[in-house]
């Protein structure tokens, strides 16, 4: 059952998509981002996952998926091959943020990254209060079972895009149910961005 | 006595071998070597009903040991086609829906031209005569085939380890002629590896006296050779897993202390493989076949890159995973010429334990990806049409 954040978070990223562009969705899962880009922005689209059995749903929907670790699955493409380049989830799951995102900005024109805040107020609770790891609706995995290798705050990516010169377009933060537009590192769950790489823009 | 097969739903059921017979002196084939052949027959067999559009054929290449017979029975013959579990009515290669081609490659010897067909000029078999083949004249033969059957685009092309090199071959020869492509379990070119274990196969032919320089059709033919290079591809097609869960290191009968006696199930189940082998194969065809996969290199001087560029074909590209003959990396590698032309691509590498036969064997998950392919790729043909 996908929670009301995380299909706010399609729907913005849907929003973020110009129609008829070429999308890449590293860490694509069972594939349902890219069957509703398909569908409703007329998207040309190419995903990759790790997860076969996640292979085998995309198929099953018309999906071009290929079966393969993100940190190593963008490196054959050329510069600036896709429109879009999307990282759903999954920038907190790969071994190489740094190096990942990277490759995203040279082969996608524009990049947009989402990925559960680290620093909601209730995951600051539980580890201040309670001394817990934190458990949230965007983080809802126990310590020995998270998928997650790094866990972020909506602050930090925005201080790495500073100082990695990222230039930030678009952002939006999202709560249980709806937007948030105040302090949203405190009160968002999760982080959209929409981002493009400042100096080989086009 | 007779046969006693009961047909099931979802097969073809019974079915025969055609013969299509070309190029006929002076127009004979020309081959990649420069060297002309002709007359030259293929032995093909079709599944299900061409669309009045002609617009649903697919194409399936057989591998080194295969032939036309990829589904159905033939009278009197209680074992189905090689890739009976994938061609029939609902299965991956769906007969209610399209109609399926498979013919036996030049140089072989189900029918088609080969070392062991009567050449022409001499009345006797070619042995050594025979001219050498490469992937790309195997193709290049059933190009013809195709015509003859007035089909000028195919819905889609498939077949696994050798039929997979017949499929990036016909990618790059006849681009414009297919709309789709599945290459499994295969190769932009083989390493020194496979080269390797085809040349142990090769010499084993060689070393035996019955061979006789390739003419023998006359006498005995070379079966212990021919059956060592069996036994020697036997291994390289399952996987170390495979083996041990199905022979283990599990005594035919009592263990006793007799020479050099196939003990062991593996040593028997071996030597069964090659004597049957040598029953249904040609030891010319397994040289010139083997010899003509080791030949054969996709990019040929081009690129990786620059291989598919500018062609515009949907591609499922299948590996597995105990497939250590043709590893996943030569997989990707095929993907790797897909992405960097642009091309739509799929690639999945299925979990199997039963090594490179997983090809003909793992038909689950091959079936389901091979079944959604071919629908997404067929609705695509729909849509086209729609908008015109």
């Amino acid at each position: 059952m996908k929670s009301d954040a995380a299909k706010l978070e399609h729907k913005i990223i849907l929003g973020m998509v110009k129609k008829h562009a070429s999308v890449l969705d590293l860490g694509c899962g069972d594939g349902e981002l890219i069957s509703a880009l398909e569908r409703e922005n007329k998207s040309k689209v190419q995903g990759i996952e790790i997860d076969e059995q996640a292979i085998y749903k995309c198929v099953t929907k018309g999906l071009s998926v290929l079966h393969g670790d993100i940190d190593s699955g963008l490196l054959d493409y050329g510069d600036k091959t896709f429109d879009y380049v999307i990282l759903n989830q999954s920038f907190q799951q790969v071994k190489q943020p740094d190096a990942v995102l990277k490759d995203a900005l040279r082969v996608g024109k524009e990049v947009i990254v989402s990925f559960p805040n680290f620093a909601h107020y209730s995951a600051r609770l539980q580890i201040t209060l309670r001394g817990k790891t934190p458990i949230t609706p965007s983080l809802p995995y126990e310590w020995y079972n998270t998928p997650n290798l790094h866990f972020l705050s909506i602050s930090d990516f925005l201080d790495y895009c500073h100082r990695r010169g990222i230039k930030i377009i678009e952002s939006v933060y999202i709560g249980k149910k709806r937007r948030v537009m105040l302090f949203p590192n405190l009160f968002a769950l999760i982080g959209v961005f929409f981002i493009t790489d400042n100096n080989k823009g086009e | 006595m007779g046969t006693t097969v009961t047909l099931k739903d979802d097969s073809v059921g019974f079915v025969e071998t055609q013969h299509f017979t070309f190029a006929y002196p002076p127009d004979e084939l020309k081959l990649e070597s420069g060297e002309k052949i002709g007359p030259v027959t293929l032995a093909f067999e079709t599944y299900g009903t061409l669309s009045e559009a002609k617009s649903n054929a697919i194409l399936i290449f057989h591998a080194l040991s295969g032939d036309a017979h990829a589904a159905g029975f033939h009278e009197g013959d209680d074992n189905p086609g090689w890739w009976d579990n994938m061609i029939g009515p609902g299965k991956a290669f769906d007969t209610d829906k399209y109609f399926v081609i498979c013919a036996n490659v030049i140089g072989g010897c189900k029918g088609s031209t080969g070392p062991s067909s009567l050449n022409p000029r001499t009345h006797r078999p070619y042995g050594l005569d025979f001219p050498v083949i490469t992937v790309r004249d195997m193709v290049n033969a059933q190009r013809h085939l195709v015509d003859h059957l007035g089909i000028n685009q195919l819905l889609s092309i498939a077949g696994g380890s050798m039929g997979g090199m017949q499929v990036l071959e016909w990618m790059v020869s006849y681009p414009e002629r297919v709309r789709s492509a599945i290459p499994i379990a295969t190769a932009i070119s083989h390493s020194p590896q496979q080269i390797a274990f085809n040349e142990v196969g090769r010499q084993a032919i060689m070393a035996d006296p019955l061979w006789n320089g390739g003419d023998y059709y006359r006498g005995p033919s070379p079966d212990n050779g021919l059956s060592v290079a069996r036994m020697v591809g036997h291994i390289t097609y399952m996987s170390d897993k495979s083996m041990a869960e199905k022979f283990g290191r599990r005594f035919r009968g009592s263990r006793q202390f007799l020479k050099f006696t196939p003990d062991f199930e593996i040593e028997g189940y071996l030597q069964h493989q090659g004597n049957s082998f040598v029953k249904r194969f040609d030891a010319n065809s397994y040289l010139y076949v083997t010899k003509a996969i080791d030949l054969f290199d996709t990019l040929a001087g081009k690129k990786l890159g620059e291989v598919f560029k500018g062609i515009d074909t949907r591609v499922l590209v299948i590996a597995f995973k105990s497939d250590w003959l043709y590893p996943a990396y030569q997989s990707q590698e095929i993907v790797k010429a897909c992405k960097l032309a642009g091309l739509d691509v799929t690639y999945c590498d299925i979990d199997s334990s039963y090594g490179h036969d997983a090809f003909l064997l793992e038909t689950e998950e091959e079936t389901h990806l091979i079944k959604y392919f071919l629908k997404k790729v067929s609705q695509g043909e729909l849509s086209v049409d729609y908008e015109i």
